[in-house]
């Protein structure tokens, strides 16, 4: 853990990776931490908005650094597997389009963080010889709802946007909602599950 | 009472002071771009600093009151009309001025600066989306951007309008920065070259960031940081080496390293530079941010 201050009021806290990240933002929001945003990132936590950058950093030195995910609740995401990447994906994991979709519905991801997009969830949990490399160039509009997976990331588009995940299918699942209390249905912690529709 | 809104220039927005709080779900902070221009502009007609007000870019608003109502406009000074059946002659930028039944607020074009601000008293009240009356136009969250047509409620006036008000001037001159969280991955003499010479705001500055042509700042490191939290006001410079100033509806995480950050109170000046025109950095005198 390295502690890199960001002005006079805000800390950036640099971890070892996305859970461990997760976790120091979870135990930091239990411990109500004086702290306007907490933002997890993928090797990083900032607090920002912070009255007293020295209090936080003392309190933050008694996390001991764990990599252990926070028990979230579990959401399961419909998904119609019939993306523009499917066979290339199937192809990546040598398997055919039922396979992958057997593979993929057999993971359980955790929300690590949102970026990108509000209520763009960056999900943790597929293993490493599953990793499927980004498009060369984006495409100019990916359809909000899409399901794509990006290096070791597995990713939801809450709105249509350019994008360069290789797209599985898509959800009708409220990914964002302003209206609602939890806007974002996979804020960081959530863990998820999808399922063929 | 409401406010009709008759005609817009290029881009009017509804800001509070900011949707803050959930950056983790991705979500910008926004609020209003010139905060002491905005909080003029409450305090003259009698708001609490909270009250929405409309952010308006190069002017060209008119909007037509349905019931009396004082009115301030601050920021960027512009010519001011305020028509009625029997009288229209131009009204003054920066004071209370009242708006009877069916008059019709117009804003010309800005002298100098770029974003006006037009309170209301009572406030502008569109429904608040996530805790705040802010757009903002990375993501739209937020009412939606106010268009000829747009009707807009206005709250219960809750102070008396402070015909006059004598704010201390904002401070103007060379934007003071601090080192940022990734000076270290630069050349040593980085910061003092981003203060050495003058940069020219580019035409592509938006609420987002103030895009900035001049000379670039080489990199220590040439990888990219992993993306991480951003704050208001950092100085983040992207592979070609000139910087762009995050501003409201900067995106809450970022992938280019920030090499400094500009003051907050320093800010409000970002939202009234035009394209061309010249900035300067400066080193903030005094004590260096604390090491935790």
């Amino acid at each position: 853990m390295h502690l890199r201050p960001v002005g006079a009021t805000a800390l950036l806290v640099e971890v070892a990776g996305p859970a461990q990240a997760l976790a120091l933002a979870t135990w930091a929001r239990a411990a109500r931490v004086e702290a306007v945003e907490v933002v997890p990132a993928a090797e990083s936590v900032l607090f920002d908005g912070v009255p007293d950058v020295e209090a936080l950093g003392a309190l933050l030195r008694g996390w001991t650094p764990t990599s252990e995910t926070p028990v979230g609740e579990l959401v399961e995401v419909p998904v119609t597997y019939d993306g523009a990447d499917l066979a290339f994906v199937a192809d990546a994991w040598g398997t055919d389009v039922a396979g992958l979709v057997a593979r993929h519905t057999g993971l359980e991801f955790v929300s690590a963080f949102c970026g990108f997009a509000p209520g763009f969830a960056y999900l943790d949990g597929l293993p490493a010889e599953l990793a499927v490399p980004r498009l060369d160039s984006p495409r100019p509009r990916v359809p909000a709802g899409s399901v794509g997976l990006a290096g070791r990331w597995c990713g939801t588009y809450p709105t249509a946007s350019p994008g360069g995940w290789r797209l599985l299918g898509r959800t009708d699942a409220p990914l964002w909602d302003p209206s609602r209390d939890r806007p974002a249905l996979l804020a960081p912690g959530t863990r998820v599950r999808f399922v063929a529709a | 009472m409401s406010l009709h809104v008759l005609a817009t220039g290029p881009l009017v927005t509804v800001q509070d002071r900011g949707r803050l709080g959930l950056a983790h779900l991705g979500v910008p902070r926004a609020g209003a771009l010139d905060v002491p221009a905005a909080e003029l502009a409450n305090r003259l007609v009698g708001n609490a600093a909270d009250a929405a007000v409309l952010e308006v870019l190069l002017g060209g608003l008119s909007l037509r009151a349905d019931a009396g109502c004082w009115v301030a406009v601050t920021g960027a000074p512009v010519p001011l009309d305020i028509a009625g059946s029997a009288r229209a002659h131009a009204r003054a930028h920066a004071r209370a001025e009242w708006l009877a039944t069916g008059e019709t607020l117009t804003l010309g074009t800005p002298t100098s600066g770029l974003r006006s601000y037009v309170a209301v008293s009572g406030g502008v009240d569109v429904p608040p989306v996530l805790g705040s009356r802010s757009t903002d136009t990375l993501a739209w969250v937020g009412p939606p951007r106010v268009e000829s047509g747009t009707v807009l409620p206005v709250g219960r006036p809750r102070g008396a309008p402070r015909p006059l008000d004598t704010p201390r001037a904002p401070r103007r001159g060379a934007l003071r920065v601090t080192a940022g969280p990734r000076a270290d991955w630069f050349d040593d003499d980085a910061l003092d070259r981003l203060c050495a010479t003058p940069y020219v705001v580019s035409a592509d500055s938006d609420r987002i960031g103030l895009r900035l042509d001049g000379p670039a700042l080489p990199r220590r490191r040439t990888d990219e940081p992993v993306s991480e939290g951003m704050v208001l006001g950092a100085v983040q410079v992207p592979p070609s080496g000139v910087p762009v100033v995050f501003l409201a509806d900067h995106p809450p995480t970022g992938g280019y390293p920030v090499l400094a950050l500009v003051d907050e109170a320093d800010l409000w000046q970002c939202a009234q530079l035009r394209p061309g025109e010249d900035l300067r950095f400066t080193r903030r005198r005094g004590s260096p941010a604390a090491t935790p």
